[in-house]
């Protein structure tokens, strides 16, 4: 997800406007993007490439080798109960979890922003800091965290006498890894709001505030219109973000082996497929069904975005 | 930083920064377990409340165990991630510098195209790759080396649209013009002219190029298979799996530990490196 910064700086500059600038019409500028493309296409494009390929083939148990098979992996990968599940989990977890996390790193941002806030830059830089701290040890410390050996949930349920706060059971593993998510990702999306929000020239606030518009009214009608590319590009990023869940259950799986299964989510069903299974040719296919169905999702989003900005 | 955003000057609020206090807790309370849980014995780790110092200080026993223990493989793992962050994260700030600048200052034909094919690409989910990946780099004999985890790393498609926006700004056409007709040749004036003004945009990028791939885990997960060439991710949790299945010798207070030293250098960076980030960040948006 770190690159949506990137991106919301495209969508920020396309709203801003171009500014004049001048452009040299001649083919050296192949010199400089060649080394790019050249690694672009054997890290993004010959694996996509692979992956179709594969996809369409199937291993003989038998005779081995393997056999073309055209689109049967994909008619088996639309009528898999698994693949199915594990959607239907993500699904639940992108819907759930991406507004809980949005909703807060805006209101962070926009808290930050007001200069109604002590000591601002402190908030800010400390609650972006989850961000540097790598998802795996991010996992790890909750995971200590969740458990009843030691851990706070332990001490919890020590406090109250009860033994009612299980983390890492069936019914609260999904909420405990989407926590985990929340507590990674807040700061991150936050710092994209508060920067769109940087952006809003002095004069609209002077101008809002001559109109008599109070604090809220100044965030409803300066503030929100401002930030919403960057909010467009930040569900984009969470949406695919949710598709691909996988470090996490897939690390708190050790933990609670019973309540993880290796088809948690798709791409921990896709990993298990191809590692534990050896079913490359049918992992891929998941893998692609999976990518297609995010990128559907993601246009639709940022057509729908695009479209109520109008 | 000045706020400088609203004209009113609105009074500061003590609710606000209640409210706001709380949600900080929230963020720093799992920081916290993880420092206090680093002076720990693993007896008191498993014995002594989780948010309080426990019998015995054993902050600096578990720093020395961590970085000694299984003939210091730790450090090795550290020097791993290093190299996959400075050769990886250091070539994909380059690649997307020169790419950027290139997209932003030449017209050339294809360029659209580019722009279409890297907006396709994006939409791909980078894990939905891995799989693929990990068999093309099979087939071509590269798992289980370094390049399996440095050239994936190589390529970052928004941090070529962050320099790519950055340069349309910071970089005036007419510098170019001028560096030409003094007879500099492209490259160089690249190297001379260009990379200065691209450099709060370039250490943004390397920071969040770093960061990636720092936490790299999936990757090198199912491209490394040999412990002497983890990453710090991979590494400790293999460790922290130790503490499960047959014969397990938990040791818990050395996956803490290591998790500290493993958050730490990133922590470090992107304090120090706060004012350069930061207006990378709000670059595109300098009036």
């Amino acid at each position: 997800m770190a690159e949506s910064v990137a991106q919301q700086q495209l969508a920020r500059a396309g709203a801003t406007g171009k500014r004049r600038r001048r452009v040299f019409k001649d083919g050296k500028g192949w010199l400089f993007v060649g080394p790019f493309l050249a690694v672009f296409a054997v890290t993004f494009l010959a694996p996509i490439g692979y992956a179709i390929y594969l996809s369409l083939y199937r291993n003989q148990a038998f005779f081995g080798g393997t056999v073309f098979v055209g689109l049967d992996n994909y008619t088996q990968a639309l009528q898999d109960p698994k693949f199915w599940e594990a959607f239907g989990r993500v699904a639940v977890f992108l819907v759930v979890q991406v507004p809980i996390m949005l909703v807060l790193a805006l209101l962070a941002a926009l808290a930050i922003d007001s200069a109604r806030l002590h000591a601002a830059g402190f908030f800010r830089i400390v609650i972006f800091l989850p961000y540097a701290v790598p998802g795996v040890v991010a996992v790890l410390m909750w995971g200590y965290i969740y458990g009843d050996n030691f851990g706070l949930a332990a001490n919890l349920n020590d406090l109250l006498g009860t033994t009612a706060i299980q983390p890492l059971s069936g019914t609260w593993m999904l909420p405990s890894i989407a926590n985990i998510v929340t507590w990674e990702f807040v700061g991150y999306n936050m710092l994209i709001f508060y920067s769109a929000l940087r952006t809003v020239p002095g004069e609209l606030y002077e101008a809002a505030a001559i109109d008599g518009a109070g604090t809220f009214r100044t965030i409803l009608a300066v503030k929100l219109p401002a930030l919403r590319g960057a909010i467009v590009i930040a569900t984009i990023f969470s949406i695919i973000g949710s598709f691909q869940l996988f470090n996490e259950p897939n690390i708190l799986r050790t933990l609670a082996p019973n309540v993880i299964t290796t088809y948690y989510t798709p791409n921990m069903y896709a990993y298990n497929l191809s590692f534990a299974g050896q079913q490359f040719n049918y992992s891929a296919t998941v893998a692609i069904v999976m990518g297609i169905i995010t990128a559907i999702i993601a246009y639709v989003v940022q057509l729908r975005g695009s479209r109520e900005s109008l | 930083m000045s706020t400088v955003t609203s004209p009113l000057r609105p009074k500061r609020s003590k609710l606000l920064t209640g409210v706001m206090v709380l949600y900080l807790l929230y963020t720093i309370v799992p920081l916290a377990w993880l420092l206090l849980s680093t002076t720990k014995t693993q007896d008191d780790l498993l014995s002594t409340p989780g948010l309080w110092f426990g019998k015995s200080f054993a902050f600096f026993t578990n720093i020395k165990d961590t970085l000694t223990y299984n003939d210091g493989i730790f450090l090795r793992w550290l020097g791993n991630t290093v190299l996959y962050v400075v050769v990886g994260a250091g070539g994909a700030t380059l690649l997307a510098t020169a790419a950027g600048y290139g997209l932003a200052k030449y017209k050339f034909t294809g360029r659209r195209a580019v722009f279409a094919v890297l907006l396709g690409a994006v939409a791909v989910p980078g894990t939905a790759l891995a799989v693929p990946t990990f068999l093309m780099f099979s087939n071509l004999g590269l798992t289980n080396t370094v390049w399996a985890i440095i050239i994936p790393s190589l390529v970052s498609p928004f941090g070529l649209y962050l320099m790519w926006v950055y340069a349309t700004d910071a970089v005036p056409g007419e510098l170019l013009e001028a560096a030409r007709i003094d007879g500099a040749g492209e490259v160089r004036t690249f190297f001379t002219v260009a990379l200065r003004l691209l450099a709060p945009g370039i250490v943004t990028t390397l920071l969040f190029a770093m960061v990636s791939t720092w936490n790299n885990y999936f990757l090198p997960l199912i491209m490394l298979s040999k412990p002497n060439l983890y990453p710090l991710t991979v590494g400790l949790t293999q460790w922290s799996n130790q503490a499960t299945g047959v014969g397990a010798r938990p040791i818990y207070n050395l996956v803490v530990t290591g998790s500290l030293l493993t958050i730490v250098p990133l922590v470090v960076a992107f304090l120090l490196l706060q004012r350069f980030w930061q207006s990378g960040l709000s670059a595109g948006s300098v009036k």
